[in-house]
């Protein structure tokens, strides 16, 4: 099959104050697309010929090509990780498109992901985040049997579905607000469901919410833009698990030791 | 070179209790005062990172991913081993190190693989502690399940994701310390030398991939978790960015390279499609516990799979190995998959598959309690191929997978540089000739929490904190020798890319050093992949510049290596006249069978560098078991 590509070129970095640089679209026709092929390959064919006729490939992120690993994401037609629901990038197959389509590919816009290059995005920011709580503060040792404390399985599955995360962006690149509230949501929800990520729940709820603000996420208008994009299908209730959760610990008194300190570890 | 595995004295479940009061401690004040640089940020590199800023060391952790949480170790699909006996079938650490130094064919070393055994208990104690949501049962429990090489139900796991889930657990912990400032994070950082002075490793060279920019960091000690080299053949299940660049670049500098030609062939991955394949998607092993693989029974029947009855099916691995069934081994799965498409019964267009029929445990279990199992496999199968796998077998075929080779470690896992410490797949030491299922985790897990936490320590011990700064001479000319490839490669302006030599060493390695192997083709790749390399350096073609963001070259520099490692690769495979495991030279076989050869490759071949166009020496480590018997492995 054939295509018309409309590819973000940008060779620079955005900063606050030129956010597109020299970024606009270019236009490439390519010929002999196999349906098989995945987006990404289809984008490698691209890049080859481009070497060939001495102009620099197009930068994408990428890496596991199998759905998990969270690197590729790229807006497509409009939606993040184009038109098949529950699909990364790596894993859109040009079977998903009509032969002599025109596709427009451009990479997530937000202001807490600057452009690095092309279809490249800084997403340190989602990095940032977790540092500031995303996790239990157990450190490498000798903790009692794992099957000491059962954890009823619906609690585990609900955990393990906020888990499958992948950190992509898709949602945040989804929402008019560019909120990250589905990924901050998720994580928030993975530790409430089991009885090890309890006991820090309101210091978690509250310093995950800070940092996000911190970030220049925006908020959450109950849009669900982010779950239709999300390639895990992480359910919107997770927004509303991490609303609870904030509420709840906003309730109880923060303890005057940790006010403002952060990172609690 | 010199190999001292430094192997504790005593019974075998006393060695690491001994090591461990052996090792002389740092004291908590005087940690601090130490800097360790991890490379590499997977299920080794970031439980080390984090264990070792956890007992106060400073910590500066490099990956070459945009955050440390997308290392390839979160690709692993199908579960982690430990032996905690909870379902109560028999199971030990005994038997899971007697099972792991089998399934390697004899040729790991018993005291590492039986400290792996024992700490894997550890492993997912520590694994809950953190919140990893593993499988449980209604009763609050942990579920199980088996997995290929073992006959009893020792496989914990999360869905079709373990790996994601187990490195999510130590990325949080890794994140939690940079947050409290004890780890100091280089993303975007890819490690392209190492610095020794005096030497010992005192640091590395890195390259900024956003801005280009070459520079040295300064420690006490490098420990190197940078993966394995399963992307020399170019297709393999192996992420894009997967390279042997570190641990190449550190077997120039001295450290010796075991085994490279131990590669691991998965039986069950996504056949290739087309000449467009960028990688190859991995099926897990687990599959097998309830597909079960068959082809036709006569060559060429191209009938749809549901119109051949099950007398004129071959299920072959439950006829060839009844004890173990379609849970044999990948190495023996492999082959024999390769053995039926070698006599023409191979399904699909180009013959080259086998089927995975999942029809007797969906009528048996229902298809929801498959889809709980295996969702996201399915999902993922049938949107890479546009088939359903619930009313159709999947196709398989077997692919590169892990590479068991890799950088010589002592029992401390320090390399034959001493402060380079090497763990997880870059290291050669657990596996022997070929890795059992669910083992990999283990492994990153057990050397990044519980043994490099302990050994660094003992070599720091003995090292003066901050003796050796960047203005050392050594550092700035490591930093030269790295900007000058740099430049060397985006001068040459050729007409081939990147991606080209790499697809034609891929071809060269998978036919001539892949699943079976001989003196002639071994030869013949010897000389053609010179010729290759010495193309590359004079026609390759690398655009942009250095300033910025360039994928093709970082690519170009990895490529280069593979050029170079490549062809120690299939001298390692030709000077090794024997067949064991995942490495299989047809003229030392029975029927299909390997046939080691104990009396004269009863060790681990180590390779030192001697310098550009010199040819590399050949040392021995002899291995001795001591508590598993040498015999023939069979799972029949």
């Amino acid at each position: 099959m054939k295509v018309t590509l409309h590819i973000w070129r940008q060779s620079r970095q955005s900063t606050k104050g030129d956010f597109a640089q020299d970024g606009r679209m270019v236009r490439y026709e390519l010929d002999h697309v196999s349906a098989d092929m995945s987006f990404l390959e289809m984008l490698d064919v691209l890049n080859e010929q481009l070497i060939h006729k001495g102009e620099e490939p197009v930068a994408f992120d990428h890496d596991c090509r199998e759905g998990i690993c969270g690197s590729c994401g790229v807006v497509i037609d409009g939606v993040p990780h184009g038109p098949e629901r529950g699909t990364t990038t790596c894993q859109l197959h040009m079977r998903s498109f009509k032969d002599g389509a025109e596709i427009w590919v451009e990479p997530w816009r937000a202001a807490a992901f600057p452009v690095v290059r092309d279809l490249v995005v800084d997403r340190s920011s989602f990095d940032r985040v977790v540092q500031k709580g995303a996790f239990i503060s157990v450190g490498t040792g000798a903790p009692q049997d794992a099957n000491a404390i059962p954890v009823p399985k619906h609690d585990a599955d609900r955990a393990f579905d906020a888990a499958t995360c992948i950190g992509c962006g898709a949602c945040v690149a989804a929402c008019k607000n560019a909120s990250a509230m589905l990924f901050v949501g998720a994580k928030v929800s993975h530790f409430m469901h089991l009885p090890q990520g309890r006991v820090e729940r309101e210091q978690r709820a509250r310093d995950l919410v800070a940092a996000m603000d911190r970030e220049g996420f925006g908020n959450c208008t109950n849009q669900y833009e982010c779950e239709a994009a999300c390639p895990k299908e992480i359910p919107v209730r997770v927004i509303a698990e991490m609303n609870r959760e904030f509420v709840r610990a906003k309730a109880v008194e923060e303890p005057a030791s940790d006010k403002g300190t952060g990172g609690h570890g | 070179m010199k190999l001292d595995a430094k192997i504790p004295s005593g019974p075998i479940q006393d060695k690491w209790d001994t090591r461990r009061f052996d090792l002389k401690l740092v004291n908590p004040a005087n940690k601090r005062k130490y800097k360790v640089l991890v490379v590499g940020s997977g299920l080794a590199g970031a439980s080390a990172a984090a264990s070792l800023a956890e007992l106060g060391y400073q910590v500066e952790c490099f990956c070459f991913q945009d955050s440390p949480r997308r290392a390839h170790s979160i690709a692993a699909q199908g579960g982690i081993n430990a032996a905690k006996n909870y379902r109560n079938d028999g199971d030990s650490v005994w038997r899971l190190f007697y099972d792991t130094v089998k399934g390697g064919d004899f040729r790991a070393r018993e005291a590492n693989v039986y400290r792996l055994a024992q700490l894997s208990v550890n492993i997912i104690d520590q694994a809950v502690a953190q919140g990893v949501p593993f499988a449980r049962e209604y009763g609050g429990l942990l579920d199980n399940r088996s997995f290929g090489g073992a006959q009893v139900s020792r496989t914990f796991y999360a869905r079709g994701q373990t790996g994601q889930q187990l490195l999510l657990g130590a990325y949080a912990s890794l994140s939690r310390q940079i947050g409290l400032g004890a780890v100091k994070m280089f993303p975007r950082t890819e490690m392209l030398d190492v610095v020794l002075v005096d030497g010992h490793a005192k640091g590395i060279v890195v390259r900024d991939l956003v801005t280009g920019e070459v520079r040295s960091h300064a420690g006490d000690a490098v420990v190197l978790a940078t993966g394995g080299y399963g992307n020399v053949f170019y297709l393999s299940t192996n992420a894009k960015g997967c390279n042997v660049t570190a641990t190449w670049r550190a077997h120039k500098r001295g450290a010796g390279f075991a085994n490279p030609c131990y590669t691991q062939i998965h039986p069950t991955c996504i056949p290739v499609s087309g000449d467009h394949q960028s990688k190859l998607t991995l099926m897990s092993e687990s599959l097998r516990n309830d597909g079960r693989v068959w082809v036709p029974k006569a060559a060429g029947d191209k009938r749809q799979p549901s119109e051949i009855p099950d007398d004129e099916r071959d299920y072959y691995l439950e006829r060839k190995y009844p004890s173990f069934g379609n849970l044999a081994p990948r190495d023996i799965a492999s082959r024999a998959a390769m053995q039926v498409c070698d006599e023409g019964r191979g399904i699909g267009e180009t013959g080259l598959g086998v089927f995975l029929d999942f029809r007797d445990s969906i009528k048996r279990l229902g298809k929801d309690a498959i889809a709980a199992r295996y969702g996201n496999l399915f999902h993922m199968y049938a949107k890479i191929t546009a088939e359903d796998p619930y009313s159709r077998p999947m196709r398989i075929f077997p692919a590169v997978h892990y590479t068991m080779g890799g950088l010589w470690v002592d029992y401390d896992l320090q390399s034959t540089i001493p402060g380079l410490f090497v763990l997880g797949e870059a290291n050669f030491s657990d596996h022997g000739a070929n890795r059992l299922g669910a083992s990999a985790l283990m492994q990153g897990l057990a050397d990044g929490y519980f043994v490099i936490p302990y050994t660094v320590g003992g070599y720091l011990a003995g090292q003066k904190a901050g003796s050796v700064g960047s203005d050392r001479p050594e550092f700035a000319s490591t930093v030269a020798g790295v900007q000058e490839m740099t430049r060397k490669l985006l001068s040459i302006q050729g007409k081939r890319t990147v991606d080209d030599f790499h697809k034609a060493l891929g071809k060269i390695m998978w036919g001539k050093c892949g699943m079976a192997r001989n003196e002639a083709g071994l030869q013949q790749a010897l000389q053609e992949i010179p010729v290759l390399r010495e193309e590359f350096w004079r026609d390759v073609r690398v655009l942009g510049s250095n300033e910025s963001l360039n994928q093709s070259l970082e690519k170009a520099g990895r490529v280069a290596d593979f050029l170079e490692f490549g062809e120690l690769m299939c001298r390692d495979a030709l000077e090794r006249r024997e067949s064991c495991g995942g490495h299989f030279r047809e003229e030392w076989q029975d029927e299909g069978e390997a046939r080691r050869d104990d009396e004269n490759f009863c060790h681990a071949a180590v390779w030192e560098y001697q310098g550009e166009g010199k040819a590399p020496v050949r040392h021995e480590e002899p291995l001795a078991f001591e508590n598993v018997h040498l015999a023939v492995r069979s799972y029949k």
